[in-house]
């Protein structure tokens, strides 16, 4: 059925896989942390590019190691990245990104250090960077639906105010849009705890309730039960959440689950960086709580705008996500204004209505989408932080 | 309707948040409950920071913390009625 919201349109960029990506980053990725160094010196030499440094890529194995791999992919082949310049210190594990992004259609090449050097890899990789910052920035917005986007959330440094202001702005964005055709993303695994029961029953069907269940109680034992030396306050919930009034982490879950609104069911179970393959909807990505991680794992499941709730203030960004600020606490709107986007204050004052600020929100969703750079963005916030699921060999 | 000074979100809560900078004790707020907009007066007995909690009866250690209608924990000290509410006296049921 219509609504004010299907006729929304935005201007992007259309990529050759369907996907429409709202930025349009020439992005120079590294395979490993050796390989940072000449990254950084390619897009230090040609203007318009982007290094992504990080922290890992060696040794690892397993399972990490295939969350490395759809790390580095997923974010090459997000729709807000128009090409990509990979560089690795040998050639296998580099030509393996290379080849995971080429099947979005987009220009990749990949480069490798052993043999070469850093001055020969710097100065090859930097010539076709060349080429693909002149390809990307004659790339033309053009005019798209609404519904051809994918929004995620995650709050972060949340308060009491979250609860009752800006996760439930967010859930009336979700309850409005997903009707619409987006595709949606929440997690924070850990942060459920104390809401599980109400998490399970927002399945679209039991059996995907089943496993949510059980990817949630695998986390519980495996790792908190395992490490815990305390009830982990302070960790989760943070001492930032504790200065703003929340005391357990069942407090908290209650108030991190308002960001699904109150009709919208997740429909499948995402992997830490998987790219979801069943249709439009809501899914739970299983995901750390730490705001840098979380969004580095949705962007590289191939997300293009994420929504973001703070209580006290949680200044993250990410480099290839505009990251959507929105806080009802007026306190952090007087005294860190510039990192918010929509300020939803009057909520807690009872001057505006939820259905208000999740129309505030679609507003600056489809701006931030046409190209207004968010307050992340313009602070220059490009924490790009790779899960590490265990120590490398 | 003035601005509130507390807002509860459901009529089974046992505390509420406090909205506004700068609460001082004796204070009587107005508070609100967001499930359906029907307010009610009670007195602070604390200066609150903004985003804490207050509780809205007497309460006993041992007792559970309702907010959003579910259990947030356990009390572990004896909380009166328009008193902050935080980690010296609410305590986690989990890990």
């Amino acid at each position: 059925m219509a609504s004010k919201y299907s006729n929304m349109t935005i201007r992007a960029y259309r990529r050759d896989n369907g996907r429409v990506g709202v930025r349009n980053h020439v992005v120079i990725l590294p395979v490993d942390d050796i390989s940072n160094a000449a990254c950084e010196a390619v897009a230090n030499n040609i203007k318009g590019t982007l290094a992504l440094p990080h922290a890992y890529g060696r040794l690892q194995f397993g399972e990490d190691l295939d969350l490395h791999f759809r790390t580095m992919i997923g974010t090459g082949a997000n729709p807000n990245v128009a090409a990509v310049v990979v560089i690795g210190i040998e050639p296998g594990w580099t030509k393996r990104i290379v080849d995971g992004i080429a099947a979005t259609g987009k220009p990749v090449a990949g480069f490798s250090i052993e043999q070469n050097g850093d001055l020969k890899t710097i100065m090859d990789a930097s010539r076709t960077a060349k080429e693909f910052v002149h390809y990307a920035t004659e790339l033309q917005r053009e005019e798209c639906s609404i519904s051809d986007l994918w929004v995620s959330t995650k709050c972060g440094e949340s308060d009491t105010t979250t609860g009752l202001g800006s996760c439930p702005t967010v859930g009336n964005m979700y309850d409005k849009l997903l009707p619409e055709g987006i595709y949606g993303c929440f997690g924070e695994t850990s942060e459920i705890t104390g809401a599980e029961h109400i998490a399970k029953a927002r399945a679209i069907n039991p059996e995907v309730g089943e496993r949510w269940y059980a990817m949630w109680k695998a986390y519980q034992t495996s790792v908190i039960e395992q490490f815990k030396t305390n009830d982990l306050s302070e960790s989760q919930p943070t001492r930032g959440n504790i200065e703003g009034g929340l005391t357990t982490i069942e407090e908290k879950a209650l108030g991190n689950l308002e960001k699904i609104g109150r009709t919208s069911k997740y429909i499948d179970i995402l992997e830490p960086a998987e790219a979801p393959r069943s249709g439009k909807g809501l899914y739970f990505m299983d995901s750390s709580s730490a705001a840098a991680e979380c969004v580095t794992l949705m962007a590289a499941g191939g997300f293009v705008i994420h929504t973001f709730p703070t209580g006290q203030g949680n200044v993250v960004g990410n480099p290839i996500v505009p990251v959507i600020k929105i806080t009802a606490n007026p306190r952090t709107v007087r005294t860190m204004g510039e990192h918010v986007d929509v300020d939803v204050s009057g909520i807690l004052r009872r001057e505006m209505t939820i259905d208000e600020a999740g129309d505030a929100l679609i507003d600056m969703i489809v701006r931030t989408a046409n190209g207004r750079n968010t307050a992340a963005e313009a602070l220059g916030h490009r924490e790009f932080v790779m899960t590490k699921l265990y120590r490398s060999a | 309707m003035s601005i509130p000074h507390l807002l509860v979100h459901d009529h089974n809560d046992n505390v509420g948040v406090v909205v506004v900078e700068g609460l001082k004790a004796g204070t009587s707020m107005m508070a609100v409950v967001t499930a359906d907009n029907s307010t009610f007066e009670i007195e602070a007995k604390a200066d609150i920071p903004i985003g804490h909690k207050v509780a809205l009866k007497d309460l006993e250690a041992g007792d559970t913390a309702m907010k959003y209608g579910e259990d947030i924990g356990r009390f572990v000290a004896k909380v009166g009625r328009g008193e902050h509410v935080h980690v010296h006296n609410l305590k986690t049921k989990r890990w």
